[in-house]
């Protein structure tokens, strides 16, 4: 692999960028493979990196139906925080988002990791409460966030109306380390490191079944032919629950659309992340400008990749009272992904019936900023049969009524 | 915007109008089950990208609730049925078939 630097840049430019070549190879998949992992999302491809990396597991494959990073992690509005109630959460999550600081360097591929600060605005008297209880909770978990006051909300985010007449902001979670990142190049750095350690990442290759002995996973039919392995990772978000019928088990998984939508771009005039759970509506600004806007999710199973309308409707209804000037933008695209939603909001990272099977899902609405920590943990629950990180998310959890409960504050978390 | 037909009432209801109340045809258990029944029916859900079968409430019309056979890959609407039977009636079952021969879903099929 070419090393992407700023003396890289400068000799490209001296010889007409001819020598840059593949990021990433495209090969003909093998016959067997030590570890196959299903979805080339972010998830996937950062278990796949750890597992080289931390473990020096690399003849693996990537199996993807589609193009890599085209699902979820492509579609999702890229908020990065750590701020969550339960200790398990903090954990992982934190864990992500510290990762999330050298992965540019790690991966020697800019992510844009732009720890720009990320606030949840409480915009009743219950989320005030909420909101404090888990600045506390932080503080004893060693993840640094802060309640502030409307005041300082108005200070870091001029545009904002903070006294609006249905829903006045009367303080916010504030997470400073908290930002965003560029979602393709988190999928792209992970695939070329990946590809760069001799794995190959398998775009449209559809897994259509699983082959198992004596209660073992044995290998994969793919719609290139089978494939055989020792050890398997399913991490293929919305579609979890259709993975695991190929391997004969069910999820306590429900798939629904969530949208998102980008405005025209317009000059900077927002450098927080603003969240708003009361209202189910969360916005940004992109480094090309456009204000970046995202919502609840459709009530209803769907596998469709777009949502309902009025929910988009709804989203933006209830931007226009804290962002007026939302009602003067025109928005250029909207786009749907499938997410995969757990009854405690918290995902699964865990063995699975079939032997030598691993399952990675349920991150729901809120999965892309943990995609380092993630990976760094399933691989190693795949490589060792486990990790401390991932030690509460076991599926076991919901026959034993052991619950990571995030959805107490409200039914969105991105 | 999906449109069911609610079986009390018979109007075209927009799902704005409707509440969605998840899969249907759970059995339901109790204290005194195992732990495995009891996972099952308060967890695990079959969630299929294809043919499935749901409840439904006519939240801002007659109020009540009623089943609805549905495509989640393609959001086609197979038919709606009242919630007072523990399988779907035969009129939905043939009309499935003809669209979508040899189906299963859980036990039916
Ligand atoms: C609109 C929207 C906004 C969001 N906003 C945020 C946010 O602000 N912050 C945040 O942290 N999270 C957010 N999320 C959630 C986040 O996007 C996801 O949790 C995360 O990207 C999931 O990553 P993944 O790698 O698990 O899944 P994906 O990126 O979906 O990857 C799974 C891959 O598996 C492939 N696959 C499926 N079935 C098969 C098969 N049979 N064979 C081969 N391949 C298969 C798919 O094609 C897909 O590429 C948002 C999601 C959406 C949809
Ligand atoms: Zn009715």
């Amino acid at each position: 692999m070419k090393r992407y630097s700023v003396f890289a840049v400068a000799r490209e430019a001296m010889r007409q960028h001819s020598g840059w070549g593949r990021a990433w190879s495209n090969p003909e998949p093998k016959t067997s493979y030590d570890v196959i992992i299903i979805g080339a999302g972010g998830h996937g491809l950062a278990t796949a990196y750890y597992l080289g990396k931390n473990f020096g597991i690399t003849n693996l494959a990537v199996i993807e139906k589609g193009w890599l990073g085209g699902g979820n992690t492509g579609r999702n509005t890229t908020i990065i925080r750590s701020n969550y109630l339960q200790d398990a959460s903090a954990a992982l999550y934190e864990k992500s988002r510290s990762l999330y600081e050298n992965l540019s360097q790690d991966l020697n591929y800019n992510v844009m990791f732009s720890p720009r600060g990320v606030m949840m605005l409480a915009q009743t008297q219950h989320e005030i409460r909420g909101y404090q209880r888990t600045a506390h909770a932080n503080s004893l978990q060693g993840v640094s966030t802060e309640f502030i006051g409307p005041s300082r909300v108005k200070e870091l985010c001029p545009i904002m109306n903070i006294d609006g007449p249905r829903y006045p902001v009367l303080g916010a979670l504030w997470q400073p380390r908290g930002g965003s990142a560029r979602h393709d190049a988190v999928a792209w750095g992970y695939a070329r490191a990946c590809s760069d350690m001799g794995m190959d990442i398998l775009q449209q290759t559809e897994v259509m079944g699983i082959r198992q002995k004596n209660g073992n996973v044995v290998g994969v039919d793919t719609t290139r032919g089978n494939i055989a392995c020792k050890k398997l990772g399913m991490v293929v978000a919305g579609h979890a629950s259709v993975v695991a019928e190929m391997a004969g088990f069910k999820l306590p998984l429900e798939s629904v659309p969530l949208q998102a939508l980008v405005s025209e771009p317009i000059k900077p005039c927002m450098d927080v992340v603003v969240m708003a759970n009361t209202v189910h509506g969360y916005m940004s600004q992109s480094d090309k400008g456009e204000m970046v806007i995202g919502g609840g999710t459709d009530g209803y199973n769907a596998y469709t990749q777009r949502g309902s309308f009025h929910h988009l409707e709804e989203t933006v209804r209830a931007l226009i009272e804290t962002f007026p000037m939302v009602s003067r933008l025109k928005m250029l695209r909207h786009w749907g992904g499938i997410v995969d939603v757990t009854g405690d909001r918290s995902p699964i990272l865990s063995k699975t019936p079939l032997g030598n099977t691993f399952i990675n899902c349920g991150w729901g609405t809120g999965g892309f900023k943990a995609i380092p920590g993630s990976g760094w943990g399933f691989a190693e629950l795949m490589a060792n049969g486990e990790s401390p990180l991932t030690a509460g998310f076991g599926l076991d959890r919901f026959r034993v009524g052991r619950f990571i409960d995030e959805s107490v504050a409200a039914g969105v978390a991105h | 915007m999906l449109v069911l037909n609610c079986p009390y009432c018979g109007l075209d209801k927009d799902e704005t109008e409707l509440s969605a109340g998840g899969e249907a045809h759970l059995k339901r258990f109790g204290p005194g089950s195992s732990d495995e029944d009891f996972e099952g029916y308060l967890f695990e859900r079959t969630n299929p990208k294809g043919l499935h079968f749901e409840r439904w409430r006519c939240a801002f019309g007659c109020g009540k609730w009623f089943h609805a056979a549905r495509c989640t890959a393609t959001l086609e609407v197979f038919g709606t049925y009242k919630a007072q039977t523990l399988e779907p009636p035969k009129v939905i079952k043939d009309v499935i078939t003809t669209k979508r021969p040899g189906w299963s879903w859980r036990n039916f099929s």
